[in-house]
């Protein structure tokens, strides 16, 4: 599904990506840790699109496609989506008029028919029930004014209205309490298929122990340094990146 | 609404000004130029009473020792009032009973202009007083009206069959001497719209006017006049399209409202007059008198505006707080984009005791536009307890347009309680970024976030208008960013 080239990215003259090499197929679940500043969220804007970051190596293939020469919407549009760090705030657009204006954008990508306005509230009631999102939330503006759990349930909440092929999870577990952690795992869960794939970018083991991911990386410095199962991440909880650090300079 | 959302979206793919066609209708025009006999030739050809004719030349004389005001923050070519034609009528005079007697060019005309001319539309409850150059063609729902007594007409019919109530009231809000451009609109005005509300009515359905200057080189000098007698309320709507030309055009119209004792009138604006090309050719000059004088006490006046179009707009409508717990209100939009200059806002004067102002602004600015909201809020001495609030935002489009607030206070009681908030902001990288990655391309993605801005404005408008005004914001802004 995602195939990543030796992929180098800078910002501000500064090189953060540093050589990346990555493969995901459908079905699978990869969990990207790491020290903070080592490059996490900037790989997930480099793949969605942001065109902050300048790309100055490398390839990305997605489904086929070459990823890198799609626009940012385009990208969604064939079916990546990336769960926000920091979910941006948007004033006095309703979540409902933001969610029904993606969804048709995707749709008519795809040239499939877009949804009629009850199709579309049906399927709102119904994914508000899987992630368990207040209705309340749906009927405000953009992430105005939600507490940054409620931000990143409502970036669960999108993932299921838009039902994408990769998702990007960046720290979505950062912030939840134990309630919305399972709820959110939950969703995550049940949105599972043979033909999609996530990436949970995360800090805590915690978060896997509801999720199970088939492979563990560690990002560090702008690689991926190590590469292994499920068990990785047990390590890294009790030992820290220290150990990693040691085996990379010796 | 959330379908008729999606096809603004939809309709947006369309680049240029919508309404820049224009309609070969026989015209009987004078002659370009300005002085007394065109004056008293525009009264005569209208069959004026005596007082009208005193009352335009007395304007006429007074505009003559005037001067064109000083354009604060707007850039504008001297106009040449001599070149321009004063007065121009559609030549088969339509004096008529049924749709069916329209000119089928007109009907076209207003069909392109999406007027609810026809019979379903006219169904959904829209009375429509369409006005095309200077003659007002038709008005529909007239009856219904009258059962109530409310009078819908055109302001020359109004001078005819009802000339005590037009004597009494027209100049009473917007004396013929207030400023340059109503002294030339009282003048030469040539049409516009009358309404009368009687005392305890209700007004079973919004009245609408739609404006459009049609004819090179008119300039057209609408007259509108609202009278709201005690316990009555209306809700009024006027929208404005111009079609494309090379050269600029003057619109210099004048509205009154007076509401006595606990009447209401809600004052809607959406104006999309050609703005000019992206160079900055051609457009409308757009220079509006608007007031409205709460005379009544517990009386209230609500302006909304939103304003896309037009080169040059000067247009300040305003409130004048006579009775006692009155209350004036002003929403507006004001949108820029390439070349426009707008200078626009409101005044609140508050004269009577326990008056209240509210003021709402959004300015957005594209291109290489100037957006300025110029505000004035006047407490006079006996005005107790008056209170005002403003809030007045700009959204910036890019790094080349500008945005400027001016509000102005001049408070002559210390029991009064003014309030001013103002915002600056710019549509964030990452707000759009955001939306990308959901799927919405730019440009919809600024609509959206532009059209979340303006809600609180928006929502004041009549269902039909909104929508009409979420489409409008929308197109101006295409290709504003990328
Ligand atoms: N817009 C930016 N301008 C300059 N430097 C940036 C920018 N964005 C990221 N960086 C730098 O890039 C490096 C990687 O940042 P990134 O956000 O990808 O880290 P991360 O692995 O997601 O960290 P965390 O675990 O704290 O979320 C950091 O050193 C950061 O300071
Ligand atoms: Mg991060």
């Amino acid at each position: 599904m995602l195939k990543i080239r030796n992929l180098h990215a800078m910002i501000d003259g500064k090189e953060i990506l540093r050589g990346i090499n990555l493969d995901i197929k459908a079905g699978e679940i990869h969990a990207i840790m790491g020290p903070n500043g080592s490059g996490k969220s900037t790989l997930a804007s480099v793949l969605t699109g942001n065109e902050a970051f300048e790309v100055v190596e490398g390839t990305v293939e997605f489904n086929g496609k070459d990823l890198l020469d799609l626009s940012p919407e385009d990208r969604a549009r064939e079916g990546l989506f990336l769960s926000f760090q920091y979910p941006v705030e948007i004033p006095g657009v309703s979540m409902t008029n933001f969610m029904r204006t993606a969804l048709n954008e995707q749709k008519k990508y795809r040239g499939e028919d877009v949804l009629s306005a009850s199709d579309f509230l049906k399927l709102m009631r119904d994914r508000k029930n899987l992630v368990d999102i207040d209705s309340d939330l749906t009927n405000r503006s953009v992430n105005e004014g939600f507490s940054g759990g409620e931000k990143k349930k409502n970036e669960i909440f999108q993932m299921a209205m838009l039902d994408p092929k990769l998702a990007i999870l960046d720290e979505t577990d950062s912030g939840l309490d134990i309630d919305a952690l399972r709820i959110v795992a939950n969703g995550v869960n049940k949105l599972r298929r043979p033909d999609n794939a996530t990436i949970l970018i995360t800090h805590y083991q915690r978060l896997l122990d509801y999720i199970i991911p088939d492979h563990v990386h560690v990002l560090y410095n702008g690689r991926i340094v190590k590469s292994a199962g499920k068990e990785l991440a047990h390590k890294l909880e009790e030992n820290g990146y220290d150990w990693i650090k040691k085996e990379l300079v010796g | 609404m959330a379908s008729e959302q999606d096809k603004l979206l939809e309709e947006v793919t369309n680049r240029e000004y919508q309404y820049g066609f224009h309609s070969d209708i026989e015209m009987d025009a004078l002659p370009k130029g300005l002085n007394e006999d065109v004056v008293r030739e525009i009264s005569r050809r209208k069959n004026e009473p005596e007082f009208m004719l005193e009352f335009r030349l007395a304007a006429y004389r007074n505009w003559l020792k005037m001067e064109s005001p000083e354009w604060a923050h707007l850039k504008i070519a001297p106009i040449d009032f001599q070149d321009m034609i004063y007065y121009a009528a559609p030549k088969k005079k339509p004096q008529l009973d049924s749709l069916d007697d329209v000119d089928p060019e007109l009907r076209a005309t207003f069909d392109k202009l999406g007027i609810p001319l026809d019979e379903q539309k006219i169904l959904s409850g829209v009375a429509v007083d369409a006005i095309i150059d200077s003659v007002s063609v038709k008005t529909t729902f007239r009856e219904t009206l009258a059962e109530k007594g409310v009078i819908f007409c055109s302001i020359s019919e109004a001078i005819r069959e009802y000339p005590d109530l037009v004597k009494k009231y027209l100049g009473s809000v917007v004396p013929p001497g207030d400023n340059f451009f109503a002294a030339l609109n009282s003048a030469v005005f040539s049409d516009g719209s009358f309404v009368f509300i009687p005392k305890g009515v209700r007004c079973p359905m919004e009245l609408s006017s739609y404006f459009r200057i049609n004819a090179l080189n008119t300039g057209q000098f609408e007259r509108t006049l609202i009278v709201a007698e005690d316990d009555s309320y209306v809700s009024y709507l006027e929208g404005c399209t111009a079609p494309m030309r090379d050269e600029n055009q003057l619109h210099a119209a004048v509205v009154e409202i007076v509401t006595l004792d606990r009447a209401e009138v809600k004052y809607s604006t959406v104006q999309n007059w050609y703005p000019g090309d992206k160079n900055g050719k051609g457009g409308i000059y757009n220079f509006v008198t608007k007031r409205g004088m709460c005379k009544g006490d517990y009386s209230k006046i609500s302006w909304t505006q939103v304003e896309t179009g037009s080169a040059i707009t000067w247009k300040y409508p305003s409130c004048v707080l006579m009775g006692d717990n009155t209350v004036g209100e002003f929403y507006s939009v004001a949108l820029t984009n390439n070349y426009q200059q707008a200078d626009t806002g409101t005044k609140m004067i508050h004269l009577g005791k326990n008056t209240r102002s509210l003021i709402v602004s959004k300015g957005i600015s594209a291109g290489k536009s100037q957006n300025s909201y110029r505000g004035l809020v006047k407490v006079s001495k006996r005005a107790d307890n008056a209170r005002n609030f403003s809030q007045c935002d700009s959204l910036l489009l890019g790094d080349k347009c500008g945005a400027h607030t001016f509000p102005y206070l001049e408070i002559n009681n210390s029991s009064a309680k003014v309030e001013h908030e103002a915002t600056t902001s710019k549509i964030g990288e990452d707000q759009i970024f955001y939306c990308n990655q959901r799927g919405i391309d730019t440009e919809d993605a600024v609509g959206l976030i532009v059209n979340g801005y303006v809600k609180e404005v928006i929502n004041q408008l009549p269902m039909e208008f909104a929508v009409e005004a979420q489409k409008l914001l929308q197109i101006s802004l295409e290709g504003s960013v990328g």
